[in-house]
This record gives structure tokens, sequence and C-alpha cells, in this order.
């Protein structure tokens, strides 16, 4: 009977803790899923999610307005896309290299001008509060389904019908799947090309503002620990349907919420190991996903990061 | 004269990206309402300005030039290793327990026993990402940075548990090691013994890498998988070798850390060496004997940021900064080598 309550609440805590922590997941594997069926890696985007936490803090603090502070952080993850998708365009210069230093880069330049931000609060993002018939606080935080979740869950619809009806998606597919194929029909691949990192780096850059502005909320160096990362990974896995990112990030989700689902029922033994999780998953799905000397199912032809001898 | 032509050629474009990133961060510093012209005269005089400035300089690039190892030689394999973090703080934490299980044992043994176990610990961790590549073709960047964060949550939960030092209250750490096992400072400066293995290591790896078989094969593979796989090769067996390698040296550097520097394994470890030593191996183009120069370079920008910090208070990610304009510009630059420059 006391375990049943446990297991319970567990599951509650579990189910609030997805939705907290998939949502960033979500928004950096929307993105980077747009710039990988274009042909491109972007690794950067743990540096995008940072820096867009950032800007979205300061602007939220500074106009009192949390949705101005999400637009500032697609700004700022646009600029980053943009400084990215510009030096790969560059002849002999390589995406994977580049998307490391942009990791650097973002992570110093977000640490450097967000230090006057660590103090102030700033406006928080709404939530929808589903659980508000229930007396059970469990149940009402676990029901609380924050703001952008729903408009995240909508763009990955929306993007899959993009990619399959729309002139651009597939313009953009085909950009990523043979660049010389492209070229010879007119199309400019590497503006395409551009524009994708631009576009990816403006959905990175909102999920970092869900890290600032929701959950874990309030700026600290310590907000993004590889989610950016755990994104490219996640594409992977979602074989490059934005549907699919949805779900994977819904996983990735739940890895991700059990550490802190586990600790709010009061076991803190082997915290670090079950804050580890979402690390082993993302391992443990890449190994099962890869195939030695083969390409992956639905990979874009141009991607240098699937496509080996 | 053809060689020395080739070396400038190649000095070129990371002279260029030095200028760059000292014009942009300047640019930045002032827009940030900090003064631009003293800030970059306080880098160059925290870094390279006074004797102090050199041995502290000095001090930082020892571990960088183990770390840009870890990079240097997976990448001659044509794998972009970036995890060196993880295996820095498991090395040195394997180094620190043999300190402290051996502490009774000769001091020579100690410290041969600190190192073989860093060594094999490092080695081992980068060795799974060398694994899941040529087993599964699992992109090794990747997993290679999820087993830098993995490690550092397997080392916060060994260090804040079983192996913590009941005496170490604030600060979780293994238990100290007896100072006689403590390496030293090289005569004449207060520069400990870990810069001259450092340089040495990369000298060593110079030699691997240029001067025998083990080297060339590596090369081949990395240049073109394809070819070495024809000419009969053992592809995956030496990819997993160059990353077994690259990991062993980063263990070095949490070894030496551990042994010259902090005396126990702590939090204090994963100070960012394993990310510099990314940095360092791309501007040296993998090249071992340029790692030694890249080291001392971005050890001199780690060390000019205390004085940045208490001269013009300016935050401390400054060096981050620097690092990531210079990394940025570096990359950049690239596209004006003449020489087809091979890049992992």
């Amino acid at each position: 009977m006391h375990d049943g309550v446990a297991l319970g609440s567990l599951l509650l805590a579990l189910l609030g803790g997805i939705m907290r922590v998939s949502t960033p997941f979500l928004f950096v594997s929307l993105g980077e899923c747009i710039t990988e069926i274009s042909g491109r890696i972007n690794l950067g985007l743990e540096g995008t999610l940072v820096f867009g936490a950032m800007s979205g803090y300061g602007v939220s603090w500074l106009t009192g307005s949390p949705w101005l502070g999400v637009l500032a952080a697609g700004v700022s993850g646009m600029l980053l896309g943009l400084i990215h998708g510009l030096l790969c365009s560059l002849p002999k210069v390589n995406d994977i290299a580049v998307g490391i230093a942009m990791m650097l880069f973002g992570t110093g330049i977000s640490f450097f001008i967000g230090k006057p931000l660590i103090q102030p609060e700033a406006a928080m993002l709404p939530s929808w509060h589903l659980g508000s018939w229930s007396h059970d606080p469990q149940v009402r935080d676990a029901l609380r389904v924050n703001a952008l979740l729903p408009l995240g869950l909508g763009l990955a619809a929306l993007l899959r019908l993009a990619f399959k009806r729309t002139r651009l998606g597939l313009v953009l597919r085909l950009v990523g799947d043979n660049a010389a194929a492209a070229r010879a029909l007119g199309y400019h691949v590497v503006r395409l090309r551009i524009l994708a990192t631009v576009a990816g780096g403006f959905l990175a850059g909102i999920g970092g503002a869900f890290l600032s502005l929701y959950y874990p909320g309030g700026w600290n160096e310590g907000l993004s620990s590889g989610q950016g990362l755990m994104a490219v990974a996640l594409v992977i896995f979602a074989r490059w349907d934005p549907v699919r990112c949805a779900l994977a990030a819904l996983l990735f989700g739940a890895a991700g919420a059990l550490g802190p689902a586990l600790q709010s029922q009061g076991l803190t033994q082997g915290y670090y190991l079950f804050n580890a999780a979402p690390y082993v998953l993302t391992l443990i799905l890449m190994t099962l996903s890869w195939r030695p000397g083969q390409t992956l199912a639905g990979s874009p032809g141009e991607l240098s990061l699937t496509n080996r001898s | 004269m053809n060689m020395y032509r080739q070396a400038l050629d190649s000095l070129r474009p990371i002279v260029a990206a030095i200028v760059v990133t000292a014009g942009a961060f300047a640019l930045f510093v002032a827009a940030s309402g900090y003064p631009a012209v003293e800030a970059l005269m306080l880098v160059g005089k925290g870094a390279f300005g006074s004797g102090f400035a050199w041995q502290n300089t000095l001090s930082r690039a020892a571990p960088i030039m183990f770390t840009a190892l870890c990079v240097a030689v997976p990448a001659r394999a044509g794998m972009v290793i970036i995890g060196g973090e993880g295996a820095l703080a498991l090395g040195g934490l394997a180094a620190a327990m043999v300190g402290v299980w051996w502490a009774s044992r000769p001091v020579v043994m100690v410290l041969a026993g600190m190192a073989l176990a860093a060594w094999v610990t490092g080695g081992l961790w980068i060795g799974i990402s060398g694994w899941l590549r040529y087993r599964r073709g699992v992109n090794e960047t990747i997993s290679s940075l999820l087993l830098a964060y993995i490690g550092q949550a397997v080392f916060n939960f060994l260090v804040e548990g079983w192996l913590r030092d009941p005496a170490s209250l604030n600060k979780p750490s293994t238990a100290p090691l007896d100072s006689r096992d403590m390496i030293g400072n090289i005569p004449g400066m207060e520069v400990h013994w870990g810069l001259a293995w450092g340089v040495l290591a990369c000298l060593a790896a110079w030699w691997l890498l240029r001067h025998t078989v083990f080297g060339f094969a590596i090369d081949i593979v990395g240049g073109n998988p394809r070819a070495a796989k024809m000419t009969g090769l053992p592809v995956g067996r030496l990819m997993l070798a160059a990353s077994v390698l690259g990991g062993g040296f980063a263990g070095l550097a949490g070894m030496f850390e551990v042994a010259a520097v902090q005396g126990c394994a702590n939090a204090d470890l994963m100070a960012g060496y394993g990310y510099q030593g990314i940095l360092v191996s791309f501007a040296a183009r993998h090249h071992p004997l340029g790692v030694i120069a890249g080291a001392i370079l971005i050890g001199g920008l780690g060390a000019s940021n205390s004085l940045l910090q208490r001269h013009l208070d300016l935050p401390d990610a400054a060096a981050q900064v620097l690092q990531g304009l210079l990394f940025v510009s570096l990359l950049a630059f690239e596209t004006l080598n003449r020489r087809g420059g091979r890049h992992a």
C-alpha cells in the first residue's frame, strides 16, 4: 500500500518533470533538425542555448516582458547561427570544428555579458494550471504546462508538413541531399544552408530562454550542461523527422527528470549518477541507431556526420 | 629554404588570427564599457610581462600540453575527440587513489603507480569513444563529450561518496597525498616538473607520429580510411590505439594536477584544461611540436585573467571570450592556408 503511494507520487513528479525538462530539448532539436536537413551540422548549439538563456533573461528583466525575452533569445541565437553559417561557407572550413569553437565562444560571451544578471529577478514565462481541479498539490504541480511546450509541439507538426509539402522545405532537403543537383537546378546552396543555420539558431535560442525564464529559472553559469549537444544526437536518433524529434525530446526529458524526481521523493544517494542518465541514454541510443560503415536511413546525403566510408 | 618557407606559410594565418582576436577582444571590451587598450596591455603583461607571469603561464601550460595531445593524436587518425576533461578528472582520481593506497611504498614506485593508473584510466575512458567509432560507427566527437559529462558525474559521485576524506568538510576531496610524494618544482623556477614532462610528452608524440611505422599507419588512416583498408591496415585497431594513447595523455594531465598542484582529487581538477586543449590542438593543426607553443599561448591567456579581474574588474569569463574569439578566427583564417591543411 505504502509503496503504491510512493510510486504514484514518483510518477507524478516525473510527469511534471518531463514537461519541464523536455521543452529545451524540443526547441534545440527542431532547430538542429532544420540545419541538418540542409546538410550541415551545428555542434555549437550548446553555446547558442546558453547565449539565448542569458539574453532572454536580460531582456525580460529590462523590459518586464518574458515574451520579449524569448524573442530576444531567438534573435541572439540567429546571430550565432549566422556566424556559424558564414564561417562554414568559407572554403576548407570544417563545420564540426566551427561548432566546437562556437560552443566555447557562445558560453564565454554569455558568462561575460551575463555577469550582472546573476542577482536580479526577471519576469518568468507563464504556465497553464491544468490541474487546478485537484486539491492534491502534487497533481497540480504535475499538470502545470509551460507556455512554450504546446508551441514547440505544434511547431514540430508544422515543420514535418513543411518538409514534405512546401517548396522551401523540399528545396532545403534537396540541398542537404545532393548539393550538386540543387546547384544544377539553380538554387543557391550556400545561401540556403546559412538560412537553415540561422533558423536553427533562432529555435535553439528560444530553448535557452526557457532555461532561464521557466525551468530551472534564473541566470547562472551552470544553467545548461550538454542539452545543446545531446540535441544533435537526438536529431540523428529521430532520423531527421520533426515529429519524431518531439517524441525523442520527451524521452530525453524523462531521463533528465529522473534525478530530480527521485530527489523529491527523498532519495539523495547517487544523485550525481541519476543526473548523468540523459548522457548515458544518449550514448546508448547513438550506439543502437548507428550502423558501422553504413549510411543511416533518412540521412541527408551531404551530412558529414553520418556518411562515412 | 623550402622548409622555412613552409613554416612561415603555416604561421601566417595564426598570426593573422591573433591580431584579429586582439582587435575583436578590444572592441568587445570597449563595448562592455571597459578600457580596451589597457585590457590588451594587461593580457600581455599578465601572460608574459614578468618572471612571475611567465611562471604562472608555464604552470598552466603543463596540463594543457597533455590535454591537447588527447586531441592531436586521435586527430591524426581522423577522429575529433573533445572529451579530454573527463579523462583528466578520472585519471586524476585514479592517481590520487593509488597515491593514498600506496603511501607507505618508495616514492618512485608511488609516482610511477600514479602515472600508470592515470594513463590507463584516461586511455580506457577515451578508448570507449574510439571503440564505439570503429565497432558501431558512432560519431566520436559527440560520444567523447558525453563521456566527459558522464566522467565528471562519476568523479563527483565517488569523491563525494565512497572516496571522500571525512576530514574534507567544505570541499569534498579524497585523502591528501603524503607531502613526500608530491612532485616539486623545476630548480630555479616556481613551475612544477609537469611542464618538463609535458614537453617530453609532446616530443615523444611527435617522434611516434613522425618517425615510426605506427605513426605512418595512423596518418594513412586519418588521410584516407578507405585506402588504408585496401592496403590491409587494421584501421579499427589503429583508431582504437590512437584514442587510447590520446586519453592516456589527458589522464596524465590529471595526475600532474593531483601530484603537483592540488595534493588530492577534488572538483578543482575540472578547471577547463580539457577544453583549452581542444583549442590548442586545432591551433597547432594537431602537430605535437606546435602544441608546446600553443599551450604556452593559451596558458598565458589564462594567467592574465586574474590581472584583468583585479585591475579592471572584468568578469572572469574574459579568458573564455578571448579563447573563443581566437578559436573562431583561427578556423576562419584556415581558409587562407595555401597548402591544403588537413583537418580531421
